[in-house]
């Protein structure tokens, strides 16, 4: 049996597929999206995060660490990362639960108990699992079994990739896949480069290859302000998906603010921490300019 | 659609009435009790006080009404019934000057208690009556707030009406009732006389609602005379129509329905304080008939039949609930009366009870948007997702109304209790969440009682650590408990001692109600009372059923799991340890505190390690309970719900296993500790439906969700996955609430800014600002479900 790092199992995910689903979140991911709003996700090895709102400075924490990687001020704890071994000593010694780690390493059949708790729900809703991120695809034979595991115990699976995995990985990964979440950023390579640190040919030539097998897709564009809403992009986008072999509709995921306080319990620079939502209006027009090349669109999966 | 003038007008008249203490049928009954009315019994005294009452009362007509009755002189003047419990001149002075759901109390009306009322009841009221006859052990459990008496103050109702008036007018009931004289056994049959005198004050009740009603239509017609507005004019002759005709024959049409409903209304509240004032039920299928019928012949139009209901929701909002006394106006702060009006469901075949006026009264609802009556849709697997969204847009919008039943899982709790099929599908769920044979059933909320306290004093080996007092029975130091298991054993010992104390006083007090104030009135209505020639409160109802409500399920469960937990499993605390930190309120014991809220399995995280302790205690709540014989031929049996009352429940229980402070409120009906359920909404569900919601007679589940959880048409979908999977595992009841923590801050700071900010507390709707400030805190302090 297999064994995978995740960081968090949420159930009652409602805006992950169809019906009431559980999505279960695997660790680290080959990209490194400036925006990403799981910051957590993104590294492969455990991390060490503080919510500092928790926190009641009773030093318990400071006391057990051996490496001797915090310290305490009045307002706060601090956390020295480099001197950190996470050990998890101070985890287990904070009671209010200020201090976690994210990414713990987890059987396949662990992580089912979990799942097949909510069958009620899947079963009554046409819901089922949700395999996010970071990037599932990443830790292939943990997913693979997990995919398999649930289709096994008549649960329906979708996968929410960003679709950079070697193809062949790729397309093992699709015999136990019901539907994908599949996300398209920049369409020009250079700037998926520099928005991600990865070429997006791989993700193309992944989803043409589900497009001709004629595999359920939601393509989910995030949108970004200042960085993939302008007209070049959304038509490039637009363009690239009339042409492939099966027509998918596209969800389109406004940039929300969410993830900023991750990056603080992370001790981790946001990027672009003044960034505003788009309003409704840029959101209408990007879903507008999508619609012209005949692609079915929605805002969070809502019709607009 | 928006409301018509004439509604509008109805409704700003009925939102900005002052609540006050009306003193008309104090004045009215103790005049009557006051002269010689002979040697009469029992039921016939009562039946004579009824109609004085109903001879005498004001009559009110107001413009623009069409359905016509009011309990007091105009809306919202609200009687006392010092028979049954007459308020001292400080209970006036607190109703009057206290913040929240206060009574206007005059000068005159401190006068005429001072003077007349108090001088003529002291000693003679019923509430007298029954402490008097209390033992000192019922008084000690009462005081310690181990539970409360539904009785002492108000009278027993909690039922609902079938479809007998639309079938039939009081004079055939009188013809039935007369028929029971003639068909008196007098040879065989010892009771033929009580009997007989049951029967007699039936028929005078009868008399007395007709005269009221005959008094509004000469009112209506006196006003018509005087009329300018031809159209106005014409409305009142047909009201003078509609009241000629009812309640004597049975209604013809859908105004007439209307009508005759609420004059039967009027008369039970008149008659006696019942408890959940009463209610029509199924009122979308009482009224399908009439509605069809003017439908098809062209003399009701959908516009008209909602404006008729309109009405009609509008009287049942000038009526709140009477002033209560003592623990009981603490416990239970509210103005609202309970009144809950069903829709959906099934039919009495079994088929699917949804027909197009439940849409309608669902429409009523939402545009009404009234405290009172409340409303349920009561969702069977047969009908359509269509009926659960509809009532779903209506509670997205922020209004805590409908609440939502498991129509299926309540015919099944019926039947385990002993009725027919039919009877179970003909009956729903009334006040908060409790089941009953609607218009066959004499099923009473005898009063809340206080699991978690039962728990505190069991570790304090009997002994109320609030007081020092032993009140329980000695069941062994809680330190030379030597395992879990021998706890739970002192724990069951201690509940019975108490639920048998309980159980006691409640059979005296069953009796004195039967014996002192038989409610002649109410049992026309209850099959098969006439058939019996007995009383409602006396065993008349064809299924007699006492209800003994378990508060707190959350708090116990979390209090049991952390001493499972801590002490005899994970041994990381002893239990001197933790009784000491108990004693001290967690003082300077913060991090004994931070482990038992933070380390520590909780109900409602879908965690069989704490919910196969709630079902332990469950078990252990229904075994003590269920079956056993009550006063009337009936049975006992628990439900699990609280109202407002785990907050006086929380009052007096001292700091907590579960880490709850001293005096803070208990869970409330079977959700989780507030705050405690960390693992979303499928994680409470699935929780709460592991305990066997069949063998209750109803359990309150609240459920708060954030308004972006319902957003949009996929939002409502998972909404109806979310309940029909709850009913699904056999889930009963569950609420929701759709609000912002921020928006409820708002409110606390500015209430008047907020006075339409409606919110479920506990299986009924409140207006949040009317709330008090722990209340308020509580509903903030509730976990929210973000999903982001």
């Amino acid at each position: 049996m297999s064994t995978g790092t995740i960081f968090d199992i949420k159930k009652f995910a409602i805006h992950d597929g169809p019906g009431v689903r559980t999505t279960v979140f695997l660790k680290g991911c080959p990209l490194g999206c400036w925006l990403c709003h799981n910051p957590e996700s993104q590294e492969f090895e455990p991390e060490l995060l503080l919510r500092d709102g928790r926190c009641n400075l009773c030093g318990d924490c400071v006391e057990v660490c051996e490496p001797n990687a915090i310290s305490l001020n009045e307002k706060t704890v601090h956390l020295d990362r480099l001197r950190c071994d996470l050990c998890g000593a101070c985890v287990d010694a904070c009671l209010p639960g200020a201090l976690e780690i994210a990414g713990r390493q987890v059987t396949v059949d662990e992580v089912m108990a979990e799942i097949e708790k909510d069958t009620v729900y899947y079963d009554e809703s046409g819901g089922g699992v949700t395999v996010s991120g970071g990037e599932p695809l990443s830790q292939a034979e943990f997913l693979c079994d997990l995919l398999e595991s649930c289709k096994a115990r008549g649960i329906r699976t979708a996968l929410d990739t960003c679709g950079h995995a070697a193809p062949a990985l790729f397309q093992e990964v699709a015999e136990h896949t019901d539907l994908y979440l599949y996300d398209l950023k920049l369409i020009d390579e250079g700037r998926h480069l520099e928005f991600t640190g990865v070429s997006n040919a791989t993700i193309h030539e992944n989803l043409r290859w589900l497009s001709e097998q004629g595999r359920a897709v939601v393509v989910r564009f995030p949108l970004l302000p200042g960085i993939n809403d302008d007209v070049e992009n959304v038509r490039a986008l637009g363009e690239f998906l009339a042409a492939l072999a099966t027509r998918y509709p596209v969800d389109i995921l406004p940039y929300h603010r969410m993830g900023i306080d991750k990056y603080t319990r992370l001790d981790r620079e946001h990027r672009m921490p003044d960034l505003e939502p788009p309003d409704a209006e840029a959101v209408a027009k990007v879903a507008n300019q999508l619609r012209t090349f005949g692609l079915h669109v929605t805002v969070r999966g809502e019709e607009i | 659609m928006s409301l018509s003038e004439r509604v509008q007008g109805l409704r700003r008249q009925s939102l900005e009435a002052r609540p006050r203490v009306s003193t008309e049928r104090a004045e009215l009954i103790t005049e009557f009790y006051a002269k010689d009315v002979g040697a009469v019994s029992a039921p016939v005294r009562r039946a004579l006080a009824f109609k004085h009452l109903m001879e005498n009362k004001a009559v009110c007509i107001l413009p623009g009404e069409l359905i016509v009755g009011e309990r007091g002189p105009g809306p919202k003047a609200t009687p006392t019934y010092p028979e049954v419990c007459c308020h001292s001149l400080q209970d006036l002075e607190i109703l009057d000057s206290r913040e929240k759901v206060s009574f206007d109390a005059d000068e005159r009306t401190h006068e005429l208690f001072r003077d007349r009322f108090i001088p003529f009841w002291e000693g003679k009221s019923l509430r007298d009556l029954i402490f008097a006859a209390m033992t000192d052990e019922w008084k000690d459990a009462y005081e310690a707030g181990i539970f409360t008496e539904f009785m002492e103050q108000r009278a027993p109702g909690h039922t609902v009406l079938d479809d007998k008036i639309y079938k039939k007018g009081f004079l055939d009931f009188k013809a039935d009732i007369k028929r029971a004289l003639e068909d008196l056994d007098w040879l065989n049959d010892a009771e033929a006389h009580d009997k007989r005198e049951q029967l007699k004050a039936m028929a005078i009740c009868c008399d007395a609602l007709i005269a009221f009603a005959e008094r509004h239509a000469a009112h209506a017609r006196g006003l018509a005379e005087r009329e300018v507005d031809p159209e106005r004019q014409r409305e009142l002759e047909r009201i003078g129509e509609v009241c000629d005709r009812v309640p004597a024959y049975a209604p013809r049409d859908f105004w007439e329905a209307l009508q005759a409903y609420w004059f039967v209304h009027v008369g039970v509240i008149s008659e006696l304080n019942t408890w959940d004032s009463f209610n029509p039920g199924h009122l979308d299928r009482h009224l399908y008939p009439f509605y069809t019928q003017g439908r098809a012949e062209g003399t009701l139009t959908e516009e008209w039949a909602r404006e008729l209901l309109q009405c009609l929701w509008v009287k049942f909002n000038n009526q709140p609930a009477p002033p209560k006394v003592g623990v009981t106006a603490e416990e239970s702060n509210t103005y609202t009366d309970f009144a809950q009006i069903n829709t959906g469901g099934v039919m009495e075949d079994g088929s699917d009870g949804v027909n197009d006026l439940t849409y309608v009264i669902l429409d009523v609802i939402e545009e009404m948007r009234l405290v009172q009556p409340s409303s349920s849709v009561q969702l069977s697997k047969k009908n359509p997702d269509r009926f659960l969204k509809r009532a779903a847009k209506i509670i997205r919008s922020g209004f805590g109304q409908p609440s939502i039943f498991n129509a299926d899982l309540i015919v099944q709790e019926l039947v385990r209790q002993g009725k027919s099929v039919e009877d179970a599908r003909n009956g729903g769920s009334s006040g908060c969440v409790e089941v009953g044979a609607f218009g066959k059933e004499n099923y009473n909320l005898t009063g809340y009682f206080n699991m978690p306290k039962v728990f505190e004093i069991t570790l304090n080996n009997g002994v109320d650590p609030r007081t020092g007092k032993q009140i329980g029975i000695e069941t062994g130091a809680s330190s030379r408990f030597g395992s879990f298991e021998a706890l739970m054993e002192a724990y069951r010992r201690q509940l019975s001692h108490f639920i048998d104390i309980k159980i006691r006083g409640n059979n005296v007090i069953e009796r004195l109600w039967a014996n002192h104030i038989p409610t002649p009135f109410l049992s026309i209505l209850i099959d098969d009372c006439i058939a019996n020639g007995a009383d409602y409160h006396d065993g008349g109802a064809r299924y007699n059923t006492s209800y003994i409500q378990g508060v707190g399920l959350g708090t116990l469960t979390d209090c049991a799991t952390a001493i499972k937990y801590h002490v005899f499993d994970e041994k990381t605390l002893s239990m001197e340890e933790l009784l000491g930190a108990l004693g001290d309120d967690f003082a300077g014991q913060e991090r004994i505190q931070q482990l038992l809220l933070n380390r520590t399995p909780k109900y409602g995280n879908d965690d069989d390690y704490a919910d196969s302790v709630m079902r332990e205690l469950f078990e252990a709540y229904f075994e003590t309970i269920d079956g056993r014989p009550n006063t009337k031929g009936g049975a006992y049996r628990i439900n699990l719900l609280p109202t407002t009352c785990h907050i006086y429940f929380g009052s007096v229980c001292g700091a907590t296993p579960d880490g709850r402070n001293a005096w803070q409120p208990l869970s409330e009906g079977i959700s989780p500790v507030q705050g405690a359920d960390r693992h979303g909404p499928t994680a409470v569900l699935r929780s709460a439906a592991k305990m066997d919601h069949a063998r209750t007679g109803g359990t309150l589940l609240n459920q708060k969700l954030t308004p972006g959880l319902m957003a949009g048409e996929e939002g409502l979908d998972k909404f109806v996955h979310l309940v029909r999977s709850y009913f699904r595992l056999d889930g009963h009841h569950i609420q929701f609430n759709v609000v912002d923590a921020e928006a409820l801050r708002a409110a606390q700071r500015e209430p008047e800014k907020h006075r339409d900010l409606i919110v479920r507390v506990a299986g009924y709707s409140d207006y949040f600002c009317d709330l008090g400030k722990a209340l308020q805190d509580e509903i903030i302090a509730r976990t929210e479900h973000e999903s982001f």
